[in-house]
């Protein structure tokens, strides 16, 4: 069996505004494997977000249990939480959030600087290999305004690699993207996947969902449907069987 | 994130926006220049001072007699005051360890008169020790000689304002006999030019010859009107200073309690009451700079805050890879800082540079010190430090969650 990289367990997250009680989740647990690709799905309002935000320990749930490769995160203080996400998470978001008037390379070695046990020499090195497993490494001298949409995303997808996360987290990383493009990221996705790759792909589109192996619907701040995808989707063949755009 | 990365990050940030950093360190700039100038300013008044009051005798020590009569009657100025005698001299130079030199000063202004020139000026009757006193120098010619002060000889020694007027044409006036109020006198040496004190007063305007010649000649009275005394060194002013006032006590018959009849001045009270005054305006001067410096930080921390919300997503986004609070505070602090420093470099060359300026264009003394540079850059890291702080903080303190949402 293989090992749990995520363990959910009832997890409650309350906002207060004001004299009400906002309660965004409402007790959900789910578990996710290594080497999984799993996407939350759910329209707004269901809790998608706040999920997202605890899942990449950008906050933490009013109650429950999140363990992350192990640790337990309830326990851990802004800077140990800043730490876990450096060593083991890796964001990929909708507007891509790269660093304008800066390389490629160098916004994928981002994450690298605030990780002080990475040498300079091996700082470039990883961010090299990263963009190279997106194929974009003949582009590592170029600003993303000197990039298309897919390809600042795929820069993105390269910032999350670099730093070998346990996790791949999308945030609707294919929203800003036409159909075309969405696929090719989609198929990057998978190859990340089969290579091994947990990913945790958040969107509400159900047309991205069917690329994944397993759907966790939301609801109202709760589990809706948890279900495994039997007959997925193959992003490359999906790709080629879109009508070959015409130039006009 | 390692200094040398976060120096990097700062530089390009400030690259982006490379009119805005600059119009941002200019508060800074004008700020560490006038700080400069003026320092440069104050020190050099302050260096002239000094260097003229050495140029009358650093250890000089002046007495003068004084009226120790109670108030009331009528009362006259202090060369009227008949208490110092030759006696009082003599009891000096046997008495006094730490006094090097002692002069007797008689003197009486009057009419010099060579040929068909006159001018009025000062005649001064001197012991042969008074040149080193004074430190006064013989350009051409001699001193008078001790056998001279006995004999009361009728020689004297001509400052440059009196030669000029007396011989316009050039002659040479050793040997020549001038006249001083009807007495004649043989000019035996002239001296070397001094200019004005630091009060304004021409030095050259001076005769100089034996006191006893004026005593017996001119002034015709056994009182002098000045003593002046050398102390061995300039930092023994003080003890000196003591051992003059005992003799005279003594000499004068003085008992404890009374009033002296003699008033004893050091260089050293003079320099400490002008170096009081430049000071003080050198205080002023740095702070109205200080000011400016003050108004250059509070622009540097407005457009740090500008900077920290233009750059809210960057941040978030920073803090979602694994940016800690604190690696956010260093890179706005140090880019803060990186603007006052840099300001505090350009600004201290200009500063040498006006210094330099007000040196060859307004003819005023200038002195750049050290200290002032480097205080001007501590103040800069400070003023870096001070006003980038709030802004960085502000940055470190964003929740990630609404930074990378923050349109």
């Amino acid at each position: 069996m293989s090992k749990i990289i995520l363990h959910i367990e009832d997890i409650k997250r309350e906002f207060v505004m004001g004299s009400e009680t906002v309660r965004a989740l409402k007790g959900v647990s789910f578990n996710v494997n290594e080497g999984e690709f799993v996407t939350i799905m759910g329209s707004s309002g269901s809790g998608k977000t706040t999920m997202l935000n605890i899942l990449g320990c950008l906050d933490k749930p009013t109650s429950g249990k999140y363990l992350l490769d192990d640790v337990d995160i309830m326990h851990l203080n802004r800077n140990e939480l800043a730490k876990l996400r450096n060593l083991k998470i890796g964001f990929v978001f909708q507007s891509y959030n790269l660093l304008p008037r800066t390389t490629a390379l160098e916004n994928v070695e981002l994450p690298l600087f605030y990780n002080s046990t990475v040498t300079s020499e091996e700082r470039k090195e990883r961010a090299l290999k990263a963009l190279q497993s997106v194929k974009l490494a003949d582009r590592a001298d170029h600003t993303p305004n000197q990039l298309s949409g897919g390809q600042q995303q795929r820069v993105a997808i390269a910032r999350a690699l670099v730093n070998n996360p346990v996790m791949i987290l999308a945030d609707e990383a294919t929203g800003n993207l036409d159909t075309r493009t969405s696929y090719e990221i989609m198929s990057l996705m998978q190859d990340l996947n089969a290579q091994g790759k947990t990913i945790v792909f958040v969107t509400h589109e159900p047309d991205i969902a069917a690329f994944s192996s397993r759907t966790v619907m939301l609801r109202d701040g709760k589990v809706q449907k948890d279900t495994s995808n039997e007959n997925k989707r193959v992003a490359k063949e999906a790709l080629e069987s879109l009508p070959v755009s015409d130039d006009y | 994130m390692g200094i040398f990365n976060l120096i990097k990050l700062a530089l390009r940030a400030l690259q982006r926006n490379k009119l805005r950093a600059f119009l941002t360190m200019l508060g800074i700039i004008i700020g560490v220049a006038a700080v400069i100038a003026m320092m440069a300013i104050g020190q050099g008044s302050k260096e002239s001072i000094q260097s003229s009051l050495s140029s009358m005798g650093s250890n000089m020590i002046t007495v003068f007699p004084q009226s120790n009569q109670p108030m009331g009657g009528a009362r006259m100025g202090g060369s009227s005051f008949q208490t110092l005698t030759l006696a009082d001299v003599t009891a000096i130079k046997r008495g006094a360890a730490d006094v090097r030199n002692v002069s007797p000063l008689a003197s009486s202004s009057g009419q010099s008169i060579k040929g068909g020139n006159n001018w009025p000026t000062q005649i001064q009757g001197i012991d042969t020790g008074y040149l080193e006193i004074r430190q006064l120098q013989i350009k051409d010619g001699i001193m008078f000689s001790e056998s001279d002060v006995a004999s009361s000889a009728k020689v004297c020694i001509l400052g440059q304002t009196v030669i000029t007027n007396l011989f316009p044409n050039g002659e040479n006036p050793i040997g020549q006999i001038i006249r001083f109020n009807k007495i004649p006198m043989q000019v035996i040496g002239t001296l070397v030019p001094k200019g004005a004190s630091s009060f304004g007063q021409d030095q050259d305007d001076v005769i100089l010859a034996p006191y006893s010649t004026i005593m017996k000649r001119i002034t015709a009275s056994i009182y002098i009107q000045q003593l002046y005394a050398s102390a061995t060194s300039a930092a023994a002013s003080d003890n000196p200073t003591k051992e003059i006032t005992t003799i005279l006590e003594q000499t004068h018959r003085i008992r404890e309690g009374e009033d002296d009849d003699f008033q004893i001045r050091t260089q050293a009270e003079l320099m400490t009451t002008l170096n009081s005054t430049s000071s003080m305006l050198t205080v002023l001067l740095t702070s109205i700079a200080g000011i400016s410096l003050l108004i250059g930080g509070i622009g540097i921390m407005n457009i740090m805050y500008v900077s920290v919300t233009e750059r809210t997503r960057e941040i978030g986004l920073r803090m979602s890879i694994g940016a800690r609070g604190i690696d956010i505070l260093m890179q706005f602090l140090i880019e803060a800082i990186m603007i006052s420093i840099t300001g505090g470099v350009i600004g201290v060359g200009l500063g040498l540079i006006s210094s330099q300026l007000i040196k060859s264009l307004a003819h005023w003394p200038i002195l750049v010190s050290e200290s002032s540079i480097i205080l001007s850059f501590l103040v800069c890291g400070l003023t870096g430090i001070f006003f980038g702080y709030y802004p960085a903080q502000k940055a470190s303190r964003l929740d990630p969650i609404e930074a990378l949402r923050y349109e």
